[in-house]
């Protein structure tokens, strides 16, 4: 059982060893000092901190809804909150195109036309598709690990809440989310991590515009299509590097805060 | 006083079926039965967290069937006490009052009475997570009865205690009841417990699966 486990391990060692004795310091310092790279890195922590607060501010009310309620249609909606994490990433994108561009009624009202031209805040193809992209896939796995901590958060301290005045809304607010911050920060990191590493939906949704909507993993992509794998590999070890410490950060914090 | 008219409860693929039973004000009633046959769903729709199917609970002569389980004014301490474990003592004995909008003043003098009243205040700021079985007990009873709630339910609130913690606790019970005259039921399976605490007797055995309901509804008290 040691060996097979070992077996994976191994494979994810080997995977980065590879990584790390394909390129060198010099490429590696090279790649940063791009503008584009640099500006891929800076988009990428914003749109992927949006993305997983969003995530987080949606997973939270949902994962309860789910874990402690039967309403109608709650079935459907448990299966249509794990679509995004079986569709593939290029249909996901495509329909998020569709969604926006797709002519409605008898004056071909399109989504998209009505944020850019009535709101003011266009999205396809600027970095607000980037974050959207990000959203869709990261809240889907923000969902299910908030959905597995309030199953693990017996209800009863809520319902006693509830018969010392609370409403449903106060006992969820007071009782139960105080107890879930260790599932909120696993979703937002997950969130967070899920928004890192997406690139097929940012692809057909968000395009690859150097220095608008690039994102690393856009980066990856970009250099490579254009024979420069020396640069792909730095970047892609830069987004290890950013996992990794995301990762070990917020692992600490839930180490802290629970000592 | 607390009344129940022909109350039919659904439990699953069981069902408690007319239950009509009555305590009067100040009366300590202990709720016997075997495992299993619904007592704790029945002080769960007493208090409003399961709907019944039929019948209607009064409380104070009030029909509080349709009403929502903070407005009955019913303090509730379930079998596993069900503490909030992100707050301290004091904000448990607290917590109903401020949904009572009462004072800051008026809140911090009610908490330290009951603190007294149970001899916990020595634990005020401490959280929960690290009580012992008879401290958590006295917070999760402080809990129900700081806001002077007119009925008082007691879901075997002793049966995790050991023997002297128990006796102890006994007095603690005894001691409310004779302060405060509040309305209790009480489950417990234990004899000792509910002779030393009884003023009446309930006694419950009768949930039946639905499709051989009982014909013939049982009253108690």
């Amino acid at each position: 059982m040691g060996g097979i486990s070992a077996s994976f391990v191994l494979l994810i060692v080997l995977l980065l060893a590879a990584d790390v004795l394909f390129t060198s310091p010099s490429d590696f310092i090279e790649a940063i000092r791009k503008p584009e790279i640099r500006a891929a890195f800076w988009l990428t922590i914003l749109t992927c901190s949006v993305a997983s607060i969003l995530s987080v501010f949606v997973a939270t009310p949902l994962g309860y809804l789910l874990s402690r309620y039967d309403f109608p249609g709650r079935r459907l909606v448990d299966v249509l909150v794990d679509i995004p994490i079986v569709l593939p990433p290029l249909v996901l994108g495509l329909s998020l195109l569709i969604l926006f561009h797709l002519p409605l009624g008898s004056n071909a009202w399109k989504l998209e036309t009505w944020l850019r031209d009535d709101v003011g805040f266009p999205v396809t193809y600027r970095w607000p598709a980037v974050v959207l992209a990000q959203f869709s896939v990261a809240c889907a796995f923000a969902v299910r690990t908030m959905r597995v901590t309030f199953d693990q958060i017996s209800p009863r301290a809520e319902d006693v809440a509830r018969t010392l005045g609370c409403t449903r809304g106060q006992a969820f607010m007071l009782v139960a989310l105080p107890q879930a911050w260790r599932g909120i920060i696993a979703a937002g990191t997950i969130a967070w991590a899920r928004a890192l590493g997406e690139f097929g939906p940012i692809l057909v949704f968000a395009g690859a515009t150097r220095m608008r909507t690039e994102v690393l993993s856009t980066t990856v992509f970009l250099e490579l299509s254009v024979g420069q794998l020396d640069a792909a590999v730095a970047v892609s070890l830069i987004m290890v590097l950013m996992a990794i410490i995301v990762l070990v950060l917020l692992r600490s914090l839930r180490l802290g805060l629970s000592s | 006083m607390i009344e129940l008219r022909d109350v039919s409860i659904r439990i699953g693929d069981c069902q408690l079926n007319d239950i009509s039973l009555k305590v009067e004000t100040g009366q300590y009633a202990v709720l016997m039965g075997r495992t299993g046959l619904g007592k704790t769903t029945l002080l769960e729709a007493i208090c409003g967290l399961r709907r019944v199917t039929r019948g209607r609970i009064l409380v104070q002569d009030q029909d509080v069937t349709d009403w929502a389980p903070g407005d009955r004014m019913i303090g509730y301490v379930p079998q596993d006490l069900a503490l909030f474990p992100s707050m301290t003592v004091a904000q448990h004995l607290g917590f109903a009052l401020r949904f009572r909008k009462r004072s800051a003043s008026e809140i911090s003098t009610t908490v330290h009475q009951v603190a007294a009243e149970l001899g916990i205040a020595h634990l005020l700021s401490r959280g929960v997570r690290n009580l012992s079985g008879g401290e958590s007990q006295r917070v999760a009873l402080g809990r129900a009865i700081a806001f002077q709630p007119t009925l008082l339910l007691l879901d075997e609130p002793l049966s995790a205690l050991d023997e002297q913690t128990r006796e102890a606790m006994h007095q603690v019970l005894r001691n409310i009841k004779e302060r405060r005259q509040v309305t209790t039921i009480h489950v417990t399976h234990n004899s000792e417990e509910a002779a030393a605490l009884a003023d009446s007797y309930l006694n419950l055995d009768q949930c039946v699966p639905s499709h051989v309901s009982a014909t013939k509804p049982k009253t108690f008290g």
